[in-house]
């Protein structure tokens, strides 16, 4: 049984299918990665597992540890252990960077702050002082965001797309946060394009159109990245919408 | 310089600074007990001259030419009683390419009938500084009336930037008009930030105008209402000049029964000329929220960490 089972998950939006009778089941302390592409329901199904607004009209069911979540909210799923880095981080106006971190640290400790910032490739004197505001790059937010996620030593970690906006060198430490994050015991998805991302998980799902194409073993679902094409009735096929 | 009174004690803790800020005779101040001037001190290329009126204080202040003041002037202006009228006037002029920083710290922290009315005239000539932030001390009971009024003129290549924040205690009534004048190159920089409650009334309307070329000014307002708190913005930035630069911006977050109305108002009579605004009302950003929540915090928890950061 997996800590987190997806069972047979429908979900509409704006009257298109966008989740089809999804099944994905995660294992404890494990590192799975959900790749497709652009467009496959990648986001859509970390926005549908937090339960954020405009993702929670699903059908179908989402077991956390053999409990329905459905009808949790959002911070009750997070109380329960699940926790989402977005694919483009939220900014705050004049939230300092220590209380943000601060905000979703569980037991914290002086000099944990500074510990994490380093981890995730910020220098502590740099950024502590610093708002997490528009001022920062992309790239400089997506690493905080990691850093609040390592602070809340979560059960599940939802990541999307982290390696986006993440230059080469850096990517290394956001895979040594995503070890962090295992060696605690933390299951993690890894939602992304990238092949290097990939590679960082031991099981792996391939998504297409909101449907479960393929899953298994990373080095089955790299195959898809070699023939760069999906097994699949792709959006521009009319019938995909229809009941 | 004064001996600091018993009073003029309450009025600097009230505001948070320690009595030795003014005992430095470096730092210009001046300390103002309702109409009863407790303290006062100068430094070189600043002149102060102040009288007590019947209901408050007239003063006139200057910056001489390539002046820089180096520290920080901190006014005090304070009501400790609970009822009284506090009227300043004031006038300021920043000569050629002189430079300051002035704190005013308005202390009225027993108010249950409370007024206090500034009126400010501000001459800031070509090259001058005049940086500004108005702190506000109020009691929790809601009996203040504020109503800081200013006229600005910011010459060529100038520069003026004023805060003013009320965040400690309850608002009571706050009617902010500003107005300014910018020539050409001069930057123009206001922003309020404020926090209501109860059935505080928050009004602010404030007036740029940016009539010389390349000038450039930013209306900002922060405020958050609760209860059952109201807040009237009208900000109006009009560009004049080529290549004159503006920006309008508002946020406002409402909660419980709380009100609020923004109004900016953009105006350009030059064809080279670009100002844009924005305003975001009503409860707080949706995405912000629900990263605080996929962490954990509970949503009232959640939402007042945001509030707290926009007014900071
Ligand atoms: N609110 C919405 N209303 C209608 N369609 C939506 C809505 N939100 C997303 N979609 C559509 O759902 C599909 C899946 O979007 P999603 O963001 O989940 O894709 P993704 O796999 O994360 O893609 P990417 O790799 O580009 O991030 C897309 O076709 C998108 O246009
Ligand atoms: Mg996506």
């Amino acid at each position: 049984m997996g800590i987190l089972e997806i069972r047979n998950i429908t979900l509409k939006l704006d009257g298109s299918k966008i989740l089809d009778d999804l099944s994905i089941d995660f294992w404890e302390g494990h590192v799975h990665a959900v790749v497709g592409p652009n467009g496959a329901g990648k986001t859509t199904l970390a926005n549908t597992i937090m339960g954020l607004e405009g993702y929670r009209n699903i059908s179908g069911d989402i077991i956390l540890e053999g409990e329905s979540i459905r009808n949790l909210s959002v911070d009750e799923r997070a109380r329960r252990g699940i926790t989402l880095g977005w694919q483009e981080p939220a900014r705050f106006e004049g939230l300092p960077l220590r209380d943000y971190i601060s905000a979703s640290s569980r037991n914290p400790k002086p000099g944990d702050i500074e510990d994490l910032l380093t981890r995730v490739g910020l220098s502590p004197s740099d950024y502590l002082d610093r708002a997490v505001d528009r001022t920062l790059s992309g790239g400089e937010r997506k690493k905080i965001e990691l850093a609040s996620i390592l602070a809340m030593k979560p059960e599940i970690a939802i990541l999307d797309e982290p390696d986006s906006g993440i230059d080469v060198e850096s990517l290394e430490k956001i895979f040594d946060a995503v070890r962090i994050l295992k060696k605690q015991g933390t299951t993690v998805l890894l939602i992304t394009h990238s092949q290097t991302v990939l590679k960082q998980a031991e099981h792996a799902f391939l998504l297409c159109c909101g449907r479960l194409q393929k899953k298994g073993v990373v080095s089955e679902i790299e195959q898809y990245f070699g023939d760069k094409c999906i097994p699949c009735d792709h959006k521009n096929n009319p019938d995909l919408n229809e009941e | 310089m004064n001996d600091i009174t018993a009073d003029a004690k309450k009025v600097l803790s009230g505001a948070g600074l320690q009595d030795n800020v003014l005992k430095d005779p470096g730092t210009a101040h001046i300390v103002l007990d309702r109409n009863k001037i407790l303290g006062m001190n100068s430094v070189p290329g600043l002149e102060i001259d102040a009288n007590e009126l019947d209901e408050g204080m007239e003063a006139s202040i200057t910056v001489k030419e390539n002046t820089v003041i180096e520290k920080t002037v901190h006014l005090c202006f304070g009501v400790i009683p609970e009822k009284g009228i506090q009227r300043i006037i004031m006038d300021l002029r920043i000569e050629p390419n002189a430079s300051i920083s002035v704190l005013s710290h308005c202390v009225f922290p027993n108010a249950v009938d409370v007024r206090h009315i500034m009126k400010g005239n501000i001459d800031i000539a070509e090259g001058g500084n005049y940086s500004y932030l108005e702190k506000h001390v109020h009691s929790g009971k809601g009996g203040v009336r504020v109503y800081p009024q200013a006229e600005i003129s910011v010459g060529k290549g100038a520069r003026f930037s004023s805060v003013f924040e009320l965040l400690k205690g309850r608002v009571g009534l706050i009617d902010i008009d500003y107005q300014a004048v910018c020539a050409a190159e001069a930057v123009l920089e206001m922003t309020a930030r404020i926090s209501g409650r109860g059935n505080d009334v928050i009004k602010i309307n404030e007036r740029g105008h940016l009539r010389g070329e390349k000038s450039r000014g930013v209306l900002k307002s922060n405020i958050a209402v609760r209860d059952s708190a109201s807040a009237d913005i009208e900000n109006t930035m009009i560009a004049e000049a080529a290549y004159a630069r503006g920006h309008v911006d508002c946020k406002e977050i409402v909660r419980d029964q709380g009100k609020a109305r923004a109004v900016p108002i953009v105006e350009v009579r030059h064809p080279r000329a670009h100002i844009t605004h924005e305003a975001a009302i009503g409860s707080v950003d949706s995405k912000q929220l629900e990263t605080l929540l996929a962490r954990g915090m509970p949503e009232d928890d959640a939402v007042e960490l945001i509030i707290q950061g926009m007014l900071r």
